[in-house]
């Protein structure tokens, strides 16, 4: 008899199946190569990018972020990132579904201040609400706190994305239990957007029972971007895996792990 | 002539000018942009047909890297 690893169930967003639970951004890189490079390495499925003015009259046949990242390869996930209001967020996301045929799926993130990169809960609650009514599949990144993650999952958002710690910060999953709570409530994909640093904080998020991990800086900024994008595809996966697993329960004393009859001693 | 506020900048530009022959002129005929036009959306579509006014405001966006 043979036993085989177990198979895990996609992750389904707004009824598409991925395969990949890292999801990743394209800031700060050196060039496209680069950021083609890091995405592939992450193997990441969804892959998201901002919106912002054309360098007119500049040189109009500079590759394009969308020319590395090609919209029939990747799920692009357009960001609302630099809105602070839910007028700005809602004419951003019209604007990306126009620079993408239609494609409805949106990250929204609507920031409180620039220190803190903290998402305004009141502004992000009323820009989803205007999202879901033009028809728009709402990813939110939102704060750790569960009731608003629920009231935002009432609204209609197909994946709630609690930040781990502060946008760029890579101080990792700073309050586990809050997103473990978010987990234990949700029945849309919870994904910890923001703040994780390495590779040991996907883990983590993803053994509190998250549906995936959202990042960007923890690869673009590390020394070696190409090879983090590596260690965080597996750190990802052995995270999901040991969830699904169950860990031992812990204990305070030691528990030997080779028998104790038959010694010879 | 007419004056056309194009990403925040205003520019003369002359008139019976469609939006799809100024984005050919910048070269940008084939990139992937889009289009706000008074903070309305346009189509791309509509790119040939609609004749520019002065006053209008235009704004021009595309992808760019970002998390």
């Amino acid at each position: 008899m043979t036993l085989a690893t177990p198979l895990d169930d996609p992750l389904i967003i707004a009824g598409q199946s991925f395969k990949s639970r890292l999801l990743v951004g394209t800031g700060h890189y050196a060039d496209l190569a680069e950021t083609q490079a890091a995405v592939t390495a992450s193997a990441a499925q969804i892959v998201t990018f901002a919106v912002r003015r054309s360098n007119i009259g500049q040189d109009a046949q500079a590759p394009n972020l969308l020319d590395a990242i090609a919209p029939q390869h990747f799920t692009l996930l357009p960001n609302t990132a630099g809105c602070y209001t839910a007028r700005d967020a809602v004419r951003t996301c019209l604007l990306a579904r126009e620079l993408l045929d239609g494609h409805d799926l949106v990250k929204l993130e609507v920031l409180g201040d620039s220190q803190t990169l903290y998402p305004d809960i009141t502004e992000t609650l009323a820009a989803a609400r205007q999202l879901v009514e033009l028809g728009f599949k709402v990813m939110v990144y939102t704060s750790d706190d569960p009731l608003i993650a629920r009231r935002l999952e009432e609204l209609g958002c197909v994946a709630i994305m609690p930040l781990g710690a502060p946008i760029g910060s890579g101080l990792g999953i700073r309050n586990p239990y809050n997103i473990r709570l978010i987990v234990e409530n949700a029945k849309v994909p919870v994904i910890v957007d923001a703040g994780v640093g390495t590779a040991s904080d996907a883990a983590i998020a993803m053994e509190l029972g998250c549906d995936g991990v959202l990042m960007n800086t923890a690869i673009a900024r590390a020394r070696e971007p190409i090879r983090m994008a590596s260690a965080m595809r597996q750190a990802v996966c052995a995270g999901r895996e040991a969830y699904l697993a169950g860990r031992m329960p812990r204990r305070l004393d030691g528990d030997a792990s080779s028998p104790l009859g038959g010694l010879f001693l | 002539m007419i004056e056309v506020t194009i990403n925040g900048e205003v520019q003369q530009l002359p008139a019976n000018l469609s939006l799809g022959q100024w984005l050919a002129d910048q070269g940008l005929g084939n990139r992937r942009l889009a289009v706000e036009l008074n903070r309305q959306v346009i189509p791309r579509s509509q790119f040939p047909a609609l004749y520019l006014q002065s006053g209008d405001n235009l704004e021009i966006v595309h992808a760019i890297g970002g998390g």
